[in-house]
């Protein structure tokens, strides 16, 4: 992995939300083309460190590199950000994807889709319309694109979120737990999509309680627990590490 | 006075009463956003002063702010106010309708997912994209309803503006009545402002109809 690019770099990340410390100096780098999970339990500090990393929380401590540009640091609380000009630069880098999808309930699949791309980054209409249904097309919902969220279920809106996030071609695409707002019938559709993904080596930042998924696609797994990763490698490095919370982890899961 | 005779003097007030919706919808909806921006600021004294405003415009009534705004030009400063009859019910009504549309806009904005903001924050939409293309849309939709009670009880409140002496449709049909000493003028008003009413029921049905497309 050392002579791939390092698309982002966090270092030294520290939170807390009032008294309690939610992330104690959590580093770590994802490469290019690399598939990394976190998992841990419930309140390990798992959605807090995506959103410190896309920037939708500040942090108290350390910093966040994307392409070793520096996009924010922090000490003692406060953050210093990159120059607003470099910073909406930097954050074309990356996507997210929500667990509870954020579509935009007034406009059509297709519109959710192709406004960023049109009106953010000022890309020609037409070739954006080109590529949005080239995606609808992959998410397997061409015949979707005139449809309103609210219309679609819930496997459906997720496969369209992912696609509006992949219609600004991010460099690295987070998700947090894609498919736990989903039924179990439904989170199958969604997980293929991230699976086809993984397969064009679209880099990835997963945060998920779906086990045998994560060992499955990752490159890299990252077990965080009480605000530490105290495990961290290859997926079975991490399922077959003999960590004593990791195997109360596991042990719970299976008992659910 | 036969019939039609009242009929023609009341439907004359009309236009005034007219003139005085129209007006006050012009500039009570838009400023509405400016007071609702105020109240919902981080800054706690702008939000506080705004909260204090919108509570007296709320909590007295608007015969009495209409009177304030008329007669204080001239009881505060000594100002003529020959012409400041028109001008001040218009400035009275539209403050008036103001605070109450500020509330609503108010409910409207917080009853938005704070993930709809992220979602286009993480997109890229700067603050102000943000709120027009995703957050107002939205919240004009989950509105709607609330404005046109508004809106209706606008029409019915146009006929304050007797209380100032501004000759619209009430103050004719008042006057009238009592020259006449018959019920009949007030009849016709009614009918004039219910026929009004629903029309601007209809109107904003219309509306609500054309925005329910999701
Ligand atoms: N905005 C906030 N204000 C206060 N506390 C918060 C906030 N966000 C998160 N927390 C707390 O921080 C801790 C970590 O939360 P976080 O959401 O990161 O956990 P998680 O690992 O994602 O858990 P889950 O698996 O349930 O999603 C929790 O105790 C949570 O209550
Ligand atoms: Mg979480």
């Amino acid at each position: 992995m050392s002579e791939t690019t390092i698309y982002l770099e966090m270092n030294n990340i520290k939170k807390s939300f009032g008294d309690l410390q939610v992330l104690k100096d959590i580093s770590l780098k994802v490469h290019e083309g690399e598939v990394l999970s976190i998992i841990g339990p419930s309140g390990s500090g798992k959605s807090t460190l995506l959103r410190i990393a896309t920037m939708l929380e500040t942090m108290d401590n350390g910093s966040i590199k994307y392409m070793d540009k520096e996009a924010a640091s922090a000490e003692n609380g406060s953050v210093h950000y990159a120059k607003p000009q470099a910073l909406r630069e930097i954050k074309k880098n990356f996507g997210l994807v929500f667990q509870n999808f954020n579509l935009f309930p007034h406009k059509t699949v297709l519109h959710n889709l192709i406004d960023a791309p049109v009106h953010v980054q000022k890309r020609n209409k037409t070739e954006v319309i080109a590529e949005a249904k080239a995606l609808l097309e992959k998410m397997g919902l061409s015949d979707k694109e005139d449809y309103y969220p609210s219309q679609l279920s819930g496997g459906q809106q997720q496969r369209v979120a992912i696609a509006r996030a992949l219609a600004l071609k991010p460099k690295v695409l987070f998700f947090d737990e894609p498919t736990s707002a989903l039924d179990p019938e439904l989170t199958g559709e969604v997980l293929k999509v991230i699976k086809a993904l993984a397969e064009e080596k679209m880099t990835m930042v997963i945060v998920t309680h779906e086990m045998s998924f994560a060992k499955k696609i990752s490159d890299r797994v990252i077990f965080m627990d009480k605000g530490v990763i105290a495990v961290e490698g290859t997926p079975e490095e991490v399922f077959n590490s003999d960590h004593s919370r990791m195997q109360e982890f596991l042990g719970k899961l299976k008992h659910e | 006075m036969s019939f039609f005779n009242m009929l023609e003097q009341i439907s004359s007030g009309m236009l005034h009463t007219i003139l005085i919706f129209f007006f006050t919808l012009v500039f009570s909806l838009p400023l509405g956003w400016i007071v609702a921006f105020g109240r919902m600021s981080k800054n706690k004294i702008i939000s506080g002063i705004t909260a204090f405003f919108i509570s007296i415009l709320r909590g007295t009534p608007l015969m009495l702010q209409l009177m304030v705004v008329f007669y204080g030009p001239y009881f505060l400063f000594q100002l003529p106010i020959g012409n400041w009859r028109f001008p001040a019910i218009i400035v009275g009504f539209s403050i008036n309708y103001a605070a109450y549309f500020a509330e609503i806009y108010r409910s409207g904005i917080s009853a938005i997912p704070v993930g709809q903001y992220e979602a286009a924050h993480i997109l890229g939409y700067t603050k102000v994209q943000t709120f027009f293309k995703i957050i107002l849309p939205q919240v004009i939709r989950i509105i709607l309803p609330a404005v046109t009670n508004e809106v209706i009880t606008l029409v019915k409140d146009t006929s304050l503006a007797f209380s100032i002496s501004y000759i619209e449709m009430f103050s004719i049909t008042k006057q009238i009545a009592s020259t006449q000493t018959t019920l009949m003028p007030f009849a016709i008003a009614a009918a004039f402002y219910y026929i009004f009413n629903l029309l601007v029921s209809f109107v904003m049905r219309r509306l609500e109809k054309r925005l329910n497309y999701y």
